[in-house]
């Protein structure tokens, strides 16, 4: 069992990085770009992890380290 | 008194804090290793700046994790004084053991200067050498520092006089100007609900000397270690 965590900066949280990879773009000509966010995927390995114990091990490893729930979001994608 | 300062891989100011604690103290802190499982008897846990685990995934949220901090976080609970600087207050946000969390830099910049704090709400143990609103002189050192919380913690942090110290000019006044890192209401400390946690982003024991540039910092901890003894 494998899962993808990705893991994005909420609304409202300031990005100084998207922003300089938007101020980047616009440097390079893509004028059409209005915002960038940027954030991280974590893949894990989760060896023999049955698909039913996988999503609440994985919400937890998120709430306890992968993501800080004060300024991020996270999503869980499992994959067989 | 007897203090005890935290060392994790990546720390990098650990020794600085020793060499601060012992000026005004007379007698080392102990150093204790972060996959240490015991705190040594103390009336002190001081959590210093750095670099711990490289900055990975999150400033702080490795070392936060760290099997001393399980001690830490239950010390600090039961009322043992904590100040984390820098990294070290990183670490604690990434703990919970003070609201909120530190982004990176609104400027993106990594800024490395002494910076004028005002003094905002008054705690005997950490700023009781100075007056409420007077400004302190101690220097800054990293790339992300910005504080943000959410506005229902800020409304806290305000009302409950949870706020320590705010970036200002030598007057202190404090406004956008001032504000040299893009944290919200320019917030450089705060301490905990129970006031027994200081966590701040400039260096106090940075300027501990006159060969050193300053002295707020030894008043600083002068007082920090008069008012725990």
């Amino acid at each position: 069992m494998k899962a993808r965590v990705t893991i994005s900066l909420k609304n409202g949280v300031l990005d100084p990085q998207g922003k300089a990879i938007e101020h980047a773009l616009h440097g390079l000509g893509f004028a059409g770009v209005n915002d960038v966010r940027q954030g991280k995927i974590i893949e894990l390995d989760l060896g023999d992890l049955s698909k039913e114990e996988a999503p609440a091990a994985v919400e937890r490893m998120c709430t306890q380290l992968l993501a800080n729930t004060v300024i991020e979001n996270y999503s869980v994608e499992l994959l067989d | 008194m007897k203090a005890t300062v935290i060392v994790f891989p990546g720390s990098n100011c650990d020794r600085d804090l020793k060499v601060a604690i012992e000026q005004s103290m007379g007698t080392a802190p102990d150093m204790v290793w972060h996959a240490d499982t015991d705190l040594p008897d103390t009336d002190l846990i001081a959590i210093p700046g750095g670099f711990s685990f490289g900055d990975y995934l999150r400033c702080g949220a490795i070392a936060g994790n760290s099997p001393i901090m399980r001690e830490v976080v239950k010390k600090a609970a039961a009322g043992t004084p904590v100040l984390a600087i820098c990294n070290g207050f990183q670490v604690a946000t990434e703990t919970g053991m003070l609201p909120g969390a530190l982004l990176r830099n609104a400027n993106q910049k990594f800024i490395c200067r002494d910076v004028d704090l005002k003094v905002i709400s008054q705690n005997e143990r950490f700023v009781g050498a100075f007056e409420q609103g007077q400004t302190v002189r101690f220097p800054v050192a990293h790339h992300d520092g910005n504080y943000f919380a959410d506005d229902e913690t800020l409304k806290r942090l305000d009302g409950e006089g949870m706020i320590a110290f705010k970036y200002a000019d030598e007057d202190g006044t404090v406004n956008e100007g001032t504000n040299i890192n893009g944290s919200v209401d320019n917030i450089a400390g705060i301490y905990n609900e129970n006031g027994n946690i200081l966590g701040l982003m400039p260096h106090p024991e940075r300027l501990i000397s006159d060969q050193l540039g300053g002295t707020d910092g030894k008043i600083f901890f002068d007082n920090l270690v008069n008012s725990l003894s």
